[in-house]
């Protein structure tokens, strides 16, 4: 066998750095000050790098990683200005408490709406041009040589006229004690050798073999562990409870009301907290809540399709008159359910506190947000506070906005000062509590003229807005943007159709149901509901769905690129194989620009087959190609699973839906061939993450019309009793 | 007290028999690479070999494992070197969060032990672990990858 990986001390600087060893507080249960060097005295050189006498490189990643990549792809923007060796990097987290301490001397930590390398690709770059800079520096001046004569490669610096050469270990402390320079510039892109290669991730090691910790996994020395239940009903309380039979039962330690809605019992392990908790009989009060349903909130929406009052958010000519005064006119109403994340880790949080100071190791989509909760719910100030990051085991968006678990972990701590609790959910309180992927319908209507020529457009939004229960403040004067997602005038998210007459506009209909940021936010819809109409106008029109669409496109050169590469890699106008049937979309988000075209079969009117998924985006700069076809190709199985087989429905005020027996999720056997065109135009910095996922179910629609002639607007298609086989 | 003889070595432990399997490794025994994704023994995270039999432990008291040989994901390296399949995992940098992925290598792991060379087919039959991140495409390649090497440990 070739290249037979020995797990090597390449890996074991992998493992201690995802373990604790390399930290620069680490998952040191006992530690506490801010410390700017790293755990074996190594200074660092700026803020971003450290480099060990051994020539090893430990680059600072801010951001979260959770399976997209992120972390891989920021340490080569690093190591591409720093011109390190890259075999000899490794990585750290810095803790949230130390950038609060530095002034957040390493930016955002906020690992959501694929912004990890979009937002922080310039400053991570010239924090690897800084300190290698520094090093060069530190060089010459040992050489008594001014630094111009000396450049750097792959850690090692020359002095050119002499030859001589050093390593960058050689040199790192003397570095050290140098001002960080600023306004230090960047290569060209053209002169990238890091950035763009698909190099694979620095964190896989420990993820074969079982020494990965996530925070499900953390041990800490005298850990209790805790199971919860909060009250099914969103915004309902714990009316009484009788612990009695659960204090008895093994291991027990405590019964604790958490709040005013769950109650959680501690025990030595999480098994025994668990099967006790089962034994509490716990009485519930819903609240008015408990009357509301999935059909009780889904008239409140369709009332809100022909509402007077809407957001306004795109709006050009006059589509009213148009629509009124068009030769042919259509009409579609969609409707996009609750979704569940659905993480494969289940929250979890690890809490210690005393009077003084309170501790939290967990996974993360933004540390600081979790230091704050940290804060928030410990009573303490957030000095006193810290939080430990922990890989994820998945995030989708779950553990980004809202930190109700830590803030759990924390009140069950506090009743037990001094003892490290886990706090560790089970899949059905996953399931119970989640921030779903919000609810919405939509009314579209298009004319056309004689020529078949789309003239008007009106898009009606019916439903919850995310900012309204999370960021509140982000609202535009009650108004939610992030609904508009793809549909923007322009930005990250805009329209990517010329339509000389348009209104998108949203009636707001919030329910009592904690939503969320889920992998792609509003999108998911947004691209169904427009690209499934745009396919219903084409046929309407009698024109081929490509075809159609190129007409409105000319001032969306990027977004018809995308859009003809997937139509000519996918064989669009010629013919299928025997009973294959092909479906378009595409569609702007998060800054980049993404297309598919899905070639599926259909037996029995109702089982799909889909037998290939071309995908193509836009994503400005690809820092890692290889981790981009990996996202692409995990957007399919996150939005096809969505589509087919998730929702959470309502009854008597709480979800329905408690394990994957009944929230479904792809497997092998259904997945397609996903072939992904990466074609990065430059000038630009888009998002991976999110965008492709969103042109995953309309393009099977899309297809599924081409198969059957039957459009389906409510989702999931299990609903209509349509399968992935 | 229950004997458990896990990875070859044999655990005295003191805990409750209907305590599933699962929590018997990762909190009895301390072995935490075998995870907990359901519970009900619908998402292949937690899966061992007992006996040489991929099982979902979550669903196994632990009453049932004494006697039995199991083997965890911790146990299928050898002589610091990875076996075949995480080998192939390595080469085809397969995981995005990894959280699935011990129960994916440990299902895959038996599926070769039984069919060397399988095919799709055989695949899709066997391997029905969830994975979130969407890995799938991967791990296909990776199975492939794995039934071409020899195990060379």
């Amino acid at each position: 066998m070739s290249n037979a990986p020995r797990i090597s001390r390449r890996s074991f600087i992998v493992t201690s750095a995802a373990v604790g060893g390399g930290l620069v507080i680490g998952i040191n249960p006992f530690g506490g000050t801010s410390v700017v060097r790293a755990a074996d005295d190594t200074p660092e050189i700026g803020a971003w790098v450290v480099i060990r006498p051994d020539d090893t490189v430990v680059i600072r990643i801010a951001r979260s990683e959770m399976g997209q990549g992120t972390l891989t792809g920021l340490a080569q923007m690093v190591a591409e200005e720093l011109e390190c060796d890259w075999k000899k990097v490794t990585w750290e987290y810095p803790t949230p408490g130390q950038s609060v301490a530095r002034k957040r001397v390493w930016g955002d930590f906020g690992t959501v709406g694929s912004r990890g390398i979009r937002m922080s690709h310039d400053y991570v770059r010239k924090g690897g041009a800084a300190a290698r800079i520094m090093l060069v520096q530190a060089a010459a001046d040992a050489w008594k040589a001014p630094a111009s004569e000396c450049s750097a490669a792959s850690s090692v610096i020359t002095h050119k006229p002499s030859g001589r050469k050093t390593t960058y270990g050689k040199v790192a402390e003397a570095a050290a004690k140098l001002e960080v320079p600023k306004d230090v510039p960047l290569k060209d892109p053209k002169d990238w050798k890091v950035i763009g290669k698909p190099l694979k991730r620095l964190d896989t090691i420990d993820k074969l073999t079982g020494k990965q910790v996530y925070g499900a996994d953390l041990k800490l020395p005298g850990m209790l562990n805790a199971s919860i239940r909060d009250c099914p009903v969103f915004g309902g309380k714990v009316k009484s409870f009788d612990a009695a039979k659960a204090e008895r039962m093994p291991g027990v330690k405590k019964v604790v009301r958490v709040g005013e809605s769950a109650i959680a019992v501690v025990a030595d392990t999480w098994w025994r907290a668990k099967t006790a908790l089962d034994a509490v009989q716990i009485e519930w009060d819903g609240g008015e809540n408990a009357k509301v349903s999935s059909a009780s909130i889904a008239d409140i929406l369709k009332a809100g399709l022909s509402a007077e009052h809407a957001f306004v958010h795109n709006q050009k000519g006059d589509a009213r008159a148009a629509i009124a005064g068009a030769a042919k006119k259509l009409e579609a109403v969609y409707a996009y359910p609750f979704q569940n994340h659905a993480t494969m880790e289940p929250m979890n949080a690890t809490a210690r506190y005393t009077a003084e100071r309170c501790e939290v190791w967990c996974p993360t989509q933004n540390g600081e947000g979790a230091l704050a909760t940290t804060a928030a719910a410990s009573g303490l100030p957030i000095d006193k506070c810290e939080v430990y990051k922990l890989h994820l085991g998945g995030g989708f968006g779950r553990r980004g906005a809202i930190h109700d678990y830590v803030r759990q972990a924390v009140l069950i701590a506090k009743e037990m000062p001094g003892t490290p609790v886990k706090l560790l959910w089970t899949r059905e309180e996953d399931m119970l509590h989640g921030m779903y992927h919000p609810v919405m319908q939509a009314k579209l209507t298009g004319a056309l003229d004689a020529g078949g020529n789309l003239t008007a457009l009106q898009i009606r939004l019916s439903g919850q807005s995310i900012l309204a229960a999370v960021f509140p403040g982000a609202l535009d004067k009650g108004k939610d943007p992030l609904a508009f997602q793809g549909f923007w005038p322009g930005g990250e998210h805009s329209l990517e159709y010329s339509i000389p007459n348009l209104t998108v506009d949203h009636a707001m209909r919030n329910t009592h149901v904690p939503p969320g940021f889920w992998r792609g936010v509003n999108i998911n819809q947004n691209a169904i509901f427009l690209e499934c109409f745009m396919d219903e106008l084409a046929h309407a029109a009698g024109q081929d769905a490509l075809e159609f669409r190129r007409k409105l496109m000319a001032d969306h050169p990027k977004s018809l690129a995308v859009l003809n590469a997937v139509a000519a890699k996918g064989g669009w106008g010629k013919k299928a194989p025997p009973g294959r049937y092909r479906g378009l979309a595409h569609f702007r988000a998060f800054g980049s620009y993404v297309a598919a075209l899905a070639e599926i079969s259909v037996k029995d009117g109702n089982k799909i087959k889909i037998h290939k998924i071309v995908a193509a985006t836009d994503t400005g700069y690809a820092v890692n190609p290889a981790q981009i076809e990996r996202q692409i190709a995990g957007s399919f199985v996150y939005g096809l699973s969505a589509l087919f087989n998730q929702e959470c429905t309502i009854k008597d005020g709480g979800m329905q839906q408690t394990n994957f027996h009944d929230y479904d999720s792809m497997r092998i056997a259904q997945m397609p061939r996903v072939e992904s065109i990466i074609m990065p135009s430059g000038g630009f910095w888009g998002g991976v993450g999110e965008p492709t996922i969103c042109v995953a179910a309309p393009a099977v629609l899309n297809a599924y019309f081409a198969a059957t002639g039957k459009r389906i607007r409510s989702f999931p298609l299990k609903n209509h009793d349509i399968v992935m086989v | 007290m229950i004997r458990l003889t896990v990875n070859g070595k044999t655990h005295e432990i003191d805990v409750e028999p209907d305590t599933p399997l699962l929590w018997a490794i990762r909190e009895q025994v301390g072995l935490t690479g075998t995870k907990y994704g359901c519970g009900v023994a619908v998402c292949g995270a937690c899966t061992v070999h007992m006996d040489g039999v991929p099982v979902r432990s979550c669903g196994i008291p632990v009453s049932a494992a004494a006697g039995k040989k199991i083997t965890t994901i911790e146990g299928l390296a050898a002589n610091g070197r990875l076996n075949k399949v995480q080998q192939a995992w390595f080469e085809n940098d397969v995981p995005q969060c990894g959280y699935c992925q011990s129960g994916m290598i440990m299902a895959v792991t038996a599926l070769l032990q039984k069919t060397p060379k399988p095919t799709d087919a055989q695949i899709d039959e066997a391997i029905t672990n969830i994975c979130r991140c969407g890995t799938y495409q991967q791990v296909r390649e990776a199975i492939h990858t794995a039934a071409r090497h020899k195990e060379r440990r």
